[in-house]
């Protein structure tokens, strides 16, 4: 009895055994949940099995970025949904950093109607479900956009309706990869040159227009060798044919629609990370930098922002990852993600609810925590620069 | 020389500068401080006239409230037609609840404020017995919106809709996973190596994956995993769903007020001697969930705002009851009319939990100082 | 020390797992057999069931006029509804005893293999993988449609050969999208899918311009018709591109419970075709008739083997007189959408509805 209780008293044989415990318990509820499936599944005649990954999809899917048609298996359906969903989460993100910062910083500003738009703005956004806001942005595009036969029309070349946005498709030509090449060595150059102008200043102090001079030689490399080469470039031109346009680059109203609602949405939050990122910054700081005659533009740009990123990424992030994660919603306007392909149609198809949701979990899962894997990385690394 | 006949001290005060205080002086700060400024100030102000141009005449003045079908409304006014709401507004607030039985909805959630008073405002009198009010509520909630003691008609889960069901999946879902996230924050902080490591994978997976995911594993899956036979109610297995995921967010936020917690804490604790329990009962616990409010009421307020997602498994929560009502041929098109109104029933009521929770935050701050 | 601590609970974690298996794995048998003996959700019993909690579980629609829709008083009612009201009626005599479970067509299958519901009347498509792989009863046909397509006139479009290139919007989690592919890569013909999860959504997203067409089955084309407040700008096409025999569903595996839902639906066509209405039922039940099928299908004479279904011979009358028979339910619900007979009229009237004698 001593004995026992001499092992219970101490601390390091204490937490073997409740952890010894807890691992029991949790292999005993696997084990449970294991069999109940397993019996539930004889008693409905069901089997798992992946194979229906490999028989023909059947459907259609209205946006591709790699080649697919009805024939094609539902695993590919299934890639073809994951990149949609990829698509629509980077638009989405560009518009919502792009909004969100640029509302942050209006919120902060000294002109009162401008700021108490902006808060009022943020309010109804965030406080209004997603869902909403899809359904909202889909209806608006769909009714207010003129039908394709009367299509706003940008010189022949664009067209605007409420079948979505048709622009002219750059077609590659031999010769192209002469372009690319320039291009490429002018990233090159403009990352060394960042580094050469970054040290130069530290040792002495001058200051070269970086942004300015890494711009022009990024837009007027390229362009010389595409004059040179001769122009190996043509464009497919969207024709009204039939129904609908054809040919040329095409966003569905889907997509803008989607686009819109997630990176609003997502503004508004992002716009409050910013606003608590830049208060959070100590005033002296701004003082400071005024004190010694920079610009306004300069103080926010050299002062003030560089230490609010510090602040504002970590929950950023956590808001990229909800953005992704809120495009699942797409299945409520038509949209062919992921959630909709492979955990959609699919499903309702085979009948296998539980192989496609396990693959659609896993998929978000580690897409999910490769992102936020990442941006720690990244955080980390801002952290060690900046202390 | 005019200043020396007054006394020293006596100086009155003069004026302010001309242009400086008053409406003008507020106007020409606030506004009108520069050229850019001049500029925000006009952009902002015609776009708020486009903006309450276009809106207002539609949405107020020129609006239907009355009227038989959509054929009706568009034959009284070009406005928005409200009718498709006031004609159904029992069912977007109750959904198909028996009509003679609505009085028990509204007891409810009436009573569910006092239940809530005691735990929102802390300074309120007799704070102690109404906490032990707060304690029975559950049971008392439960009894009376389902029914079938005390000669109370049963009320089926599938009757459940509008409003009230956003209500009642949001409140059970935010009461249930705060012990939970509690827990999993403790088990994410804790010295034990098999429980900070379950803890980190339920928190991950939960955080990882789309919430529509979940519902669908929910509406399709879940009875799977039970034992063969057991049936329970996709009302219940919505709101274990809801609450998994809101724990693992809540855990989040609270480990965040944990780890702010500074270290002398933890040692001064360890040196009188407290135990693991006692140290988190009275060190940890107090500190870290009064930091970590603000979080834990944002993450309400989204889990609120997210029951919309039910609709996707057809559940009738008000987006559904709308969908439902645009089913109708009569009202057939209203969509626009239909989504509005709930996202103003959901403007207003997260606006009021983050004014709540701004309140909250101010009260707690001063009382640190 | 923490290796260790590691090692130690990693074996632990293994022993748990494999004693729960263990235990789990000699129970499993035994869990199966006393399910398909006593209880839900695939064994027998249903009825019995059903009658203990004293209503009926019906899964329907989540809104598709006609079919079944909420009123402004709340009420569910439509063609669907009816059949749900009319079962309750045979069973437990009285036809207002339903729960109505709401589903999408992606749940609604596993709303009734979950035991959700014992009938699932949700305009459900019969076909092979679902009567055969899901593992479902179809327990006849309750509506016989076919897909069909509906354009503006303005269009001047005359067939569905016609719609190379357009934009089409369908109605997701039914047959209709596999229809719609094997029509177009049929007649080499390309589209550009608009897949909506809801009717009422996608007769939006039509109307505002942004498809072409709009597919799904006949029967919701007309509802959609209707609608409109220009109906004649709109036609649809002659072609329809698939059989839609559209019918109520159970959970395999009671047969008893098959019989009852199949007999509920044949008792309505039955009454239409001796002419037994819900206004002369009463009368008809009371009296000798000269039809000895009336007789029995109102539980006048006896009607062998009634007792084996578990119903009291006067099933039939509660059906017709509170719900009426098939044809009163029809005009009731699908007339008002302008939706005629046509192959749902009764065989002797030239449809496809051809009852089995009630003997």
């Amino acid at each position: 009895m001593t004995f026992l209780s001499n092992i219970w008293r101490n601390e390091k044989s204490r937490e073997i055994i409740i952890q010894i415990f807890v691992l029991f318990c949790i292999g005993w509820l696997l084990s449970w949940l294991v069999m109940n499936v397993n019996a539930n599944f004889k008693a409905l005649g069901k089997d798992i099995s992946f194979e229906f990954l490999f028989i023909p999809a059947g459907y259609d899917i209205n946006q591709y970025l790699i080649d697919y048609n009805n024939r094609d298996s539902h695993l590919r359906a299934g890639i073809v949904g994951l990149l949609n969903t990829g698509l629509v989460a980077i638009f989405g993100i560009i518009l919502a950093t792009v909004m969100g910062v640029a509302l942050g910083i209006i919120r902060l500003s000294k002109n009162w109607l401008a700021s108490k738009l902006a808060y009022w703005y943020v309010e109804f956004t965030r406080n209004v479900p997603i869902l909403l806001h899809i359904l909202l942005w889909h209806g608006i595009i769909i009714n207010t956009f003129p039908q394709t036969r009367q299509a706003i029309n940008f010189g022949d070349l664009t067209f605007l309706s409420n079948r979505g946005f048709y622009l002219p498709k750059p077609i590659t030509e031999s010769g192209i990869e002469f372009v690319y090449l320039c291009f490429v060595i002018s990233l090159i150059f403009s990352v060394l040159f960042t580094k050469y102008a970054k040290k130069k200043q530290d040792l002495t102090g001058i200051q070269y227009p970086v942004f300015w001079i890494n711009t022009a030689v990024i837009i007027i490399l390229p362009s010389l060798a595409f004059l040179l080469s001769g122009l190996p470039i043509s464009f497919e031109i969207p024709v009204l044919k039939g129904f609908n346009f054809r040919g040329g680059l095409h966003m569905s109203p889907e997509l803008a629609a989607l686009t819109f609602a997630l990176g609003i949405y997502t503004a508004a939050f992002i716009a409050e990370i910013v606003r608590a990122g830049i208060l959070a910054i100590d005033k002296g700081q701004k003082e400071a930098a005024e004190s010694i005659g920079l610009k306004p533009s300069k103080v926010m740009n050299l002062v003030i922002l560089p230490q609010a990123r510090r602040v504002i990424i970590p929950p950023l992030t956590s808001q990229y990852l909800n953005l992704t994660k809120n495009s699942s919603l797409a299945i409520a306007i038509g949209y062919m993600d992921l959630v909709a392909t492979l955990g959609g149609i699919s499903l309702n198809q085979t009948g296998r609810e539980m192989e496609t949701m396990v693959i659609v979990m896993l998929i978000y899962l580690s897409v999910s925590l490769s992102i936020s894997a990442f941006m720690n990385w990244y955080n980390s690394k801002v952290k060690l620069v900046g202390r | 020389m005019t200043e020396n006949a007054y006394k020293p001290g006596s100086y009155p005060d003069l004026p302010p500068p001309p242009g400086t205080v008053g409406v003008y002086g507020w106007i020409k700060n606030n506004l009108f401080s520069s050229i850019s400024n001049t500029l925000l100030t006009i952009i902002s102000a015609i776009l708020l006239y486009y903006l309450i141009d276009g809106i207002i005449g539609w949405f107020l003045f020129d609006a239907v409230y009355d009227a038989e079908s959509k054929i009706e409304c568009r034959k009284i006014d070009s406005g928005a037609c409200w009718a498709v709401i006031t004609k159904r507004v029992g069912q977007f607030v109750y959904g198909f609840y028996p009509e003679a039985e609505r009085w028990r909805i509204d007891i409810s959630f009436l009573t569910m404020f006092i239940a809530f008073a005691p735990l929102l405002y802390p300074d309120i009198p007799k704070r102690k017995w109404l906490l032990w009010f707060s304690l029975v509520y559950p049971f008392l909630a439960y009894i009376l919106i389902m029914g079938g003691y005390f000669g109370l008609q049963k009320i089926e889960y599938s009757l459940f809709g509008g409003f009230m069901l956003t209500v009642i999946l949001g409140v059970s879902g935010i009461v249930c996973s705060l012990p939970i996230g509690i827990l999993l924050a403790l088990g994410r902080q804790s010295n034990l190596t098999v429980v900070r490591t379950i803890s980190i994978c339920f928190i991950e997976f939960m955080r990882g994956v789309p919430l529509i995911t979940l519902l669908f594993v929910a509406s399709s899956m879940l009875n799977y995993f039970m034992p063969p036979g057991t049936n329970f109610s996709i009302l219940v297995r919505v709101i274990i769903m809801f609450t998994f995921f809101s724990a693992a967010y809540i855990a989040e936020v609270i480990r965040g007020g944990i780890q702010a917690i500074p270290k002398g804490q933890y040692e001064a604790a360890d040196a009188l001697g407290m135990s693991y329990w006692q140290k988190t009962r009275f060190i940890t616990l107090p500190q870290a969930l009064k930091i970590s409010i603000p979080g834990i009421m944002n993450t309400f307020i989204g889990l609120y705002k997210d029951t919309t997602l039910v609709v996707v498994i057809g559940l009738l929560d008000p987006l559904g009851i709308g969908r439902a009502a645009l089913a109708d041929t009569k009202w057939n098109g209203l969509s626009t009319e239909t989504y509005l109104f709930v996202a103003l029933f959901f403007f207003v009521s997260c606006f009021a939990m983050s004014r709540y929770s701004l309140w909250l935050e101010n009260k707690l701050n001063t009382d640190q100082k | 020390m923490s290796n260790n601590i590691v090692i130690a609970a990693v074996v632990a974690g293994a022993v748990g797992l494999g004693a729960g298996y263990a235990l789990f794995s000699g129970q499993a048998p035994k869990t199966v057999e006393k399910e398909t003996v006593t209880s839900a959700p695939a064994g027998a019993g249903t009825l019995d069931e059903v009658r203990a909690r004293g209503k009926l579980n019906c899964i329907i629609n989540t809104g598709l006029a006609g079919f079944a829709a909420p009123d402004d008083k709340g009420n569910w009612t439509g063609f669907d509804v009816d059949f749900c009201k009319a079962v309750a009626a045979a069973v437990l005599g009285d036809a207002t005893k339903v729960n109505y479970t709401t589903a999408t067509g992606k749940t609604r299958f596993t709303k009734l293999a979950a035991g959700e519901g014992e009938v699932l009347s949700r305009n459900t498509t019969w076909t092979f993988s679902r009567d055969v792989d899901l593992a479902q009863t179809f327990i006849g046909v309750n509506y016989y449609d076919g897909q069909g397509f509906m354009v503006p006139k303005s269009l001047g479009v005359k067939s569905a050969k016609g719609l190379d290139g357009a934009s089409v919007c369908i109605q997701t989690g039914t047959t209709t999208e596999l229809n719609l592919a094997e029509f177009f890569a049929g007649n080499n013909m390309k589209y550009n899918p608009v897949p909506i999860e809801t009717n009422a959504e996608a007769q939006e997203l039509y109307k505002s311009g942004r498809c072409d067409v709009y597919t799904t089955d006949a029967s919701g084309l007309y509802a959609t018709l209707m609608s409109f407040d220009n109906k004649d700008d709109h036609m649809v096409l002659p072609e329809v591109v698939s059989k839609e025999p559209l019918g109520p569903v159970v959970r395999h595996g009671d047969d008893q419970w098959a019989d009852i839902v199949s007999w509920v639906l044949r008792a309505m066509m039955a009454a239409e075709e001796k002419g037994i209405t819900s206004a002369n039922v009463k009368e008809l039940a009371a009296k000798d008739n000269k039809d000895k099928e009336i007789n029995r299908l109102l539980g006048k004479d006896p009607l062998q083997g009634i007792s084996k279904l578990g119903l009291s011979p006067d099933w039939a009358v509660n059906v017709i007189s509170q719900v009426g028979n098939y044809a009163e339910s029809f005009e009731r619900n699908l007339y008002p959408l302008t939706i005629q007979r046509g192959l749902n009229a009764l065989s002797k009237d030239g449809g496809l509805h051809y009852i089995p004698p009630i003997k």
